[in-house]
């Protein structure tokens, strides 16, 4: 009897578990425990909120049915690679994995897998280079075009010239913070600006030197790299010692719900971004009727609407755009991740797709090609409003200066293809 | 005076603050250590869960309120009320020692006699198990420490400090966090209260004598049970007041247990045993690796406290094994 009601209970967490063979498999790497969970748990809510908001009006994509099965990876790297390896058999489409050091780790496997990687916002910038990385994709924007984003938006406050000024890069000690440093340096020998280099060592709980430095030596400007505790601590410190938060610019993952003081503490704090804010969105009414309402959200539904939330609902989107371009190419429904690769490659986000998928706007226009696979690292600017308390955007999505990153990416691409025996494909 | 030199001092200063704030978590460290032998692991997590209950208790948050939700299809998160500071403060403590209870009676109780080994992997199971706890009970989002503690910088003292400096020189007054002054304050009358608690109580007298032999205090009638019960409920208010310190600065969210790392050099220098071994070791620490930061960071790319604070203990451990303060331990053939 016993062994009976043990197949049994065994059958059934199989049952639930496994997806459906039909379904289109979005595998969500995701991490809603560790010291990152305030950060991975809205971005992993607007993943799979998405999915089930096609699942549920539209009865999946093209008709077949979506499924997101989360494998917790706690933002370590091991337990990425992990979750990656007991995932992919099960008929995975694409992968996120929201963070650097995964996707650092997962660019040789899903190569070898024919599995594409995207990473919105992340990962390793020189990846733009379809020609070395075939499976990585990283648009709309990546590190380096943030740099540059911030950056032209220092030289719009300045008047267009920022010769002398001194700006001081706060970045986590990381493959992550260390991204935007040779693109920053390039700048600052082009437009004749003083980079300091201000390390902050993980998680980031004390930043003491650090601030205090910044304190002595007075930067025009602060650019922050930071995730996690870091960035609290950090918007903290500066407050303390009175540095204007109007100077101070993070990354998009320095810029969200988390990233702010009480009150007034933190207004006028500006950061790089890719996407929009807020809900002022049609699809927003359909998550809360087909989601939130009807009790199928993957969180409690306070996240709906934030930052991160919005992010993993944009990424969410643009898989699922990238599924349809699969299926019209191939005119099949049960596409296959080589498939989706190439439709990866071919895809056109457009103002009409944006506003078809009820978020006109929220993104920007792009197209991804063999040879470009980060677009046109179209990034705009977000700033705190301690009164409102919301992200508002204040800078249009604008492209960076490309005539400084296209040559880092290409010796950078061209130096991994070196590396590892890579034949760039002739794009 | 040359600005160089008041910014050493400042260096030096703020190091000395930052240590304190390192021997707060090294406190719960060493008097569970002195009462029972016991390496606690679940120290950083506790400041964290005790930190999470305050908050919690003080913004009249529903516990498990989404597990309840969950099972039930509710939609309840607050009871809607605001307990004062002081109130919750009251409360969070008597859960500690609700806590200090349930750990005596269901894992210390069971592993008496055991090896420290075991004990220390016993708490390795409680940190992980109270990191999971803590977020059914209070959830995983960042929250606002908020029981009036000041902080930024002291502007009188930076008006009062800014003609030191020779004229023409770039200085801008002595900066010290008005949140460093207020936990080394606290720091100060824990550490005096904790002496005089272990000097001159009955109670103190009893855990020092556990401390020194188990065996022999129970032959004496002294309660081990009551005693670790006792130094867990201690502990968990040391947790609770570095909670308070340390979240005061980084909101309250699941790194606030990794500031056990910090207290790691400390208890090194310092010692395992010692109350003001853990003062001393913090601030030696503290001003240690914020100096070596200052003058050499620069040099080879900053970054260097987490790394330096270990090699600072290192260097002590090589002239004084047992630390600073410690017990030394003679055992002849």
């Amino acid at each position: 009897m016993k062994i009976k009601q043990l197949a049994t209970v065994a059958l059934t967490t199989l049952a639930v578990s496994a997806p459906v063979a039909a379904d289109l498999v979005f595998p969500s790497l995701s991490y809603r425990t560790g010291p990152y969970a305030a950060g991975g748990t809205p971005v992993a809510d607007g993943y799979a909120d998405y999915f089930t908001l096609l699942n549920q009006r539209d009865g999946g994509i093209g008709g077949v049915m979506t499924s997101v099965p989360e494998c917790e990876t706690g933002y370590n790297t091991a337990k990425g690679v992990e979750c990656y390896e007991s995932t992919k058999g099960d008929g995975a489409l694409v992968y996120m994995p929201l963070s650097t050091g995964i996707t650092y780790q997962l660019i040789p496997k899903v190569t070898a897998d024919d599995i594409p990687l995207v990473t919105t916002g992340y990962g390793r910038t020189s990846a733009a280079n379809g020609a070395v990385f075939s499976h990585v994709f990283n648009f709309p924007a990546n590190y380096w075009a943030g740099a540059s984003r911030i950056i032209n938006s220092i030289m719009d406050e300045a008047g267009g010239d920022i010769s002398g000024k001194n700006i001081a890069l706060v970045y986590h000690n990381s493959g992550y913070g260390k991204e935007p440093i040779p693109t920053l340096k390039a700048l600052a020998e082009k437009h004749n600006f003083n980079l300091t280099l201000i390390p902050v060592d993980h998680p980031g709980q004390e930043q003491k030197s650090q601030w205090l430095q910044i304190r002595r030596e007075r930067p025009d400007n602060i650019i922050m790299y930071g995730w996690g505790v870091m960035n609290q601590v950090a918007l903290q410190e500066a407050a303390n010692i009175r540095y204007p938060m109007d100077q101070m610019y993070g990354i998009w993952w320095s810029v969200t719900e988390n990233d702010k003081l009480e009150g007034m503490g933190s207004h006028g704090y500006k950061g790089a971004t890719f996407h929009n804010v807020g809900t002022d969105y049609p699809i927003f009414s359909d998550l809360q009727k087909y989601v939130v309402d009807a009790g199928l959200a993957a969180g409690d539904g306070s996240n709906v609407g934030t930052v991160l939330y919005n992010r993993g609902l944009y990424g969410a989107m643009l898989a699922a755009e990238a599924a349809k371009t699969a299926q019209a190419m191939f005119g099949v429904k049960d596409i296959t991740s080589g498939q989706m690769r190439d439709a990866f490659e071919a895809l056109d986000i457009t103002a009409e797709v944006m506003a078809a998928a009820g978020m006109p706007n929220f993104g920007p226009a792009f197209k991804v090609s063999c040879a470009n696979h980060g677009g046109p690292g179209l990034a705009g600017i977000q700033q705190w409003d301690g009164k409102a308390q919301e992200w508002k955007l204040i800078g249009d999505f604008e492209a960076p200066d490309m005539d400084v990153i296209a040559p880092l990416i290409k010796a950078d691409s061209e130096a991994y293809a070196k590396e590892n025996n890579i034949t760039p494909r002739d794009c | 005076m040359s600005a160089d030199f008041l910014y050493t001092v400042e260096v030096i200063l703020n190091g000395l603050m930052a240590g304190v704030m390192y021997s707060l978590v090294a406190l719960g460290f060493v008097l569970i250590f002195k009462a029972s032998g016991i390496f606690n692991y679940a120290q950083g997590v506790m400041a964290l869960f005790a930190a999470m209950t305050l908050v919690g208790i003080q913004t009249g948050q529903i516990p498990f309120a989404h597990l309840i939700n969950a099972v039930f299809g509710t939609d309840v998160h607050h009871f809607g009320w605001q307990v004062p500071a002081f109130f919750a403060i009251i409360l969070t403590v008597a859960v500690m020692v609700l806590f200090a209870i349930i750990v005596e009676k269901y894992i210390l109780h069971h592993l008496v006699n055991q090896e420290p080994i075991i004990l220390f992997m016993a708490t390795i199971g409680l940190a992980y198990f109270m990191e999971g706890f803590g977020d059914i009970m209070w959830g995983s989002e960042i929250k606002t420490m908020d029981v009036g503690i000041p902080s930024g910088g002291s502007l009188w003292l930076e008006e009062y400090t800014v003609g030191w400096a020779a004229e023409g020189e770039r200085y801008w007054g002595m900066y010290i966090d008005k949140l460093d002054m207020v936990a080394t304050a606290v720091a100060i009358i824990l550490v005096v209260s904790l002496t005089l608690f272990s000097q001159y109580t009955k109670t103190g007298r009893a855990l020092r004598a556990v401390a020194d032999d188990h065996q022999a205090a129970l032959s004496v009638g002294i309660s081990l049970r009551a005693i670790w019960v006792i130094v867990w409920s201690i502990a968990g208010f040391v947790a609770l007041v570095a909670g308070i310190m340390w979240g005061a600065k980084s909101g309250v969210q699941f790194s606030l247990s990794l500031i056990a790392l910090k207290a790691l050099p400390v208890l090194m220098l310092g010692g395992f045993t010692s109350i003001p071994g853990a003062i001393i070791g913090g601030l030696i620490i503290g001003v240690g690796e914020k100096l070596f930061e200052f003058a050499v960071g620069p040099m080879i790319g900053g970054a260097t406290e987490n790394w330096f604070a270990y090699v600072l203990a290192l260097m002590f451990l090589v002239f004084r094994p047992q630390g600073l303060f410690g017990e030394k331990i003679i055992e002849r053939v």
